[in-house]
């Protein structure tokens, strides 16, 4: 057995005319957390959904756990576990039915089912409320009881779907650690968000997709290191000149132009050559109206590889922002 | 022996149980059939065929011992088209998400909804039975207490294949459907001609002959003529027509509700091969 756990080649999916997902390679290491990082309608959830074998394969190939999706997919079903983007929970079911239910479509006999259902409402702290129907609980609760379901089974790869959508930044904090408690476990994880801070905190590896292709792979370090070890915003009172002058500095390695400003993506401390650039440019007479000195962020990674922002969504941008925030 | 669907059966009684209102209406609505269109009816048709003589030597029952057999019928084919359509709930809520990436055969959860729903059949028929009785319908009527079992039991079997094809027809359905309400409108538009070309609530004999074709191939008027063989006997007189039925004829309508189940559940398990569900 290889040390890939899920091993994807020339995968392509298409609804019609439209192509979802557009020819993705990649492989997941027995062990790690990787996360597929991209906007709704990147094509996370198609690519999701033919891994864990809803869809059929139709073009290229896929392994999860050693079978082959498309040849095996009854051995696949058995060695995954699942939590889907939005919540389903039996609304008229408890916990405990919830979780015994699903114990029972995968044939587990009934004493190692009650242990493991135990153990698992004490892993996501629900051991009071396994008697209480699943509408009676609060969004958190019902999605640490569907992480449990998704363990309920000992899957070696658990995939998780948007796991923290829509929950409030406390919660999702929880989430985290729960999810990181259960690799530490040795379960591997892989995770699909279109939340920066979620990927960044959470992933051993990141792929980062859109228009249904990967458009990099890398760690967090590695993803956001290709950028430089720092960025430089700035507004000055001459843009077109400065760009030049920017460029031809030592130790900036590339300089791109925003709406209102430029950005410089540094290849040294931007603490030491901010001051120089500063000092450059109003010896060319131009005046610098506004800086910004940061450390390069997966937004950042995103902007930079996509060429636009990612297409955050309402409630949930304000919510990801405050988490950002409190982070910082 | 895999016994997934029970699993599925399981869950579906659970959630039959906890439905106070579906409970409850589900078992009060076949009583209310008897209690309002059965008398009422009964008293109409007792009127309109009193001055026709009754045949000599042939055992003559009402109408409402008449029409019981048919409400118990038509009670199994409601609840049996209905039956599926927690398929759909399930499949528009994503429940059934958790189920399609189970190693559970597909085939299992057909079994396991068409069980739940026979179920629910066996408990609206004994009631009926029972109320049915205590309101006035000569059921068993003569019979010893082995003879009553085994015509209890006749009837749960026919009513168990009856209610299986129509299960399958609606998981079928269901599985292929994105409305509740096309599933609504579908029912609507089947049951109608089910129910009222079929011998529940008349006798065929009097149907012009296009509509007496359709209820000779409607799985409705097998289930009823075998109901009211167990229910009343071989030979009876009602409304005035004489019925009287050999144990090949009865052999035959079990052998068309066991072919239409067959049928219906080919056609549920392509269905649910094609199905796809994210």
């Amino acid at each position: 057995m290889s040390e890939n756990i899920i091993s994807v080649k020339d995968l392509y999916h298409r609804y019609g005319d439209f192509t979802a997902v557009d020819g993705i390679s990649f492989d997941v290491k027995e062990g790690e957390i990787f996360s597929f990082l991209g906007p709704n309608g990147a094509g996370k959830s198609t690519a999701i959904n033919v891994l864990t074998t809803l869809l059929p394969l139709q073009e290229g190939s896929a392994t999860v756990a050693g079978h082959n999706v498309a040849e095996d997919p009854q051995k696949v079903r058995e060695s995954i576990g699942i939590v889907f983007q939005d919540v389903t929970l039996d609304r008229d079911m408890t916990c405990r039915e919830i979780l015994d239910f699903h114990g029972n479509l995968y044939r587990m006999p009934s004493t190692e089912r009650r242990k493991r259902i135990d153990e698992l409402l004490a892993l996501v702290q629900l051991e009071n409320k396994q008697d209480t129907r699943t509408k009676q609980l609060s969004g958190g609760m019902k999605r640490r009881l569907e992480i449990a379901r998704g363990l309920m089974t000992r899957p070696r790869v658990l995939f998780l779907d948007e796991p923290t959508i829509g929950l409030d930044p406390q919660t999702r904090m929880r989430m985290w650690d729960y999810i990181k408690a259960v690799n530490e476990e040795g379960t591997t994880i892989f995770l699909t968000t279109h939340y920066m801070d979620e990927a960044d905190h959470l992933s051993d590896r990141i792929s980062i997709i859109d228009k249904g292709q990967i458009i990099i792979t890398g760690s967090s370090y590695e993803l956001k290191n290709t950028l430089g070890e720092d960025l430089i915003y700035l507004e000055t009172s001459d843009m077109s000149g400065t760009i030049p002058i920017l460029s031809g500095m030592e130790l900036v390695k590339e300089v791109r132009k925003k709406s209102k400003g430029l950005t410089a993506m540094l290849d040294g401390d931007g603490t030491k050559i901010l001051p120089r650039i500063i000092e450059t440019l109003s010896a060319e007479g131009i005046k610098v109206s506004v800086v910004n000195l940061k450390k390069p962020s997966m937004d950042d990674v995103f902007v930079h590889y996509t060429g636009r922002e990612l297409r955050d969504e309402g409630a949930e941008k304000s919510s990801s922002a405050i988490t950002r925030a409190g982070r910082r | 022996m895999h016994l997934g669907f029970l699993t599925i059966y399981w869950r579906d009684m659970i959630r039959f149980y906890r439905f106070k209102t579906l409970l409850i209406s589900s078992l009060v609505q076949p009583a209310l059939w008897m209690a309002f269109f059965g008398i009422a009816m009964s008293a109409n048709f007792n009127r309109l065929t009193s001055d026709i003589p009754p045949l000599p030597g042939v055992p003559s029952v009402d109408y409402l011992t008449f029409m019981a057999a048919g409400v118990i019928a038509m009670t199994t084919l409601f609840t049996s088209l209905f039956g599926g359509m927690s398929l759909l709930f399930d499949k528009n809520w994503g429940l059934m998400r958790e189920i399609f990436a189970s190693p559970l055969p597909r085939n299992h959860i057909i079994f396991g909804i068409a069980l739940s729903g026979m179920t629910k059949s066996f408990i609206q028929s004994i009631i009926i039975m029972v109320f049915g009785i205590i309101i006035g319908a000569q059921f068993f009527f003569g019979y010893s207490a082995i003879k009553t079992l085994l015509a209890v039991l006749g009837i749960l079997l026919f009513v168990a294949v009856f209610s299986l094809g129509f299960l399958f027809l609606s998981a079928a359905i269901s599985i292929s459907l994105e409305s509740p309400e096309g599933m609504q409108g579908i029912m609507t538009l089947l049951t109608m001609p089910i129910f009222f070309a079929s011998n529940a609530l008349y006798p065929i004999n009097a149907f012009p002959p296009a509509l007496q074709a359709i209820s000779m191939v409607n799985p409705l008027t097998y289930l009823v003529t075998g109901i009211r063989y167990f229910a009343i006997g071989d030979n009876f007189q009602a409304i005035g027509i004489h019925y009287s039925y050999t144990p090949l004829q009865i052999g035959l309508a079990f052998l068309f509700l066991i072919g239409f189940a067959t049928v219906m559940f080919t056609l549920a398990w392509w269905r649910f091969r094609k199905a796809v569900v994210t």
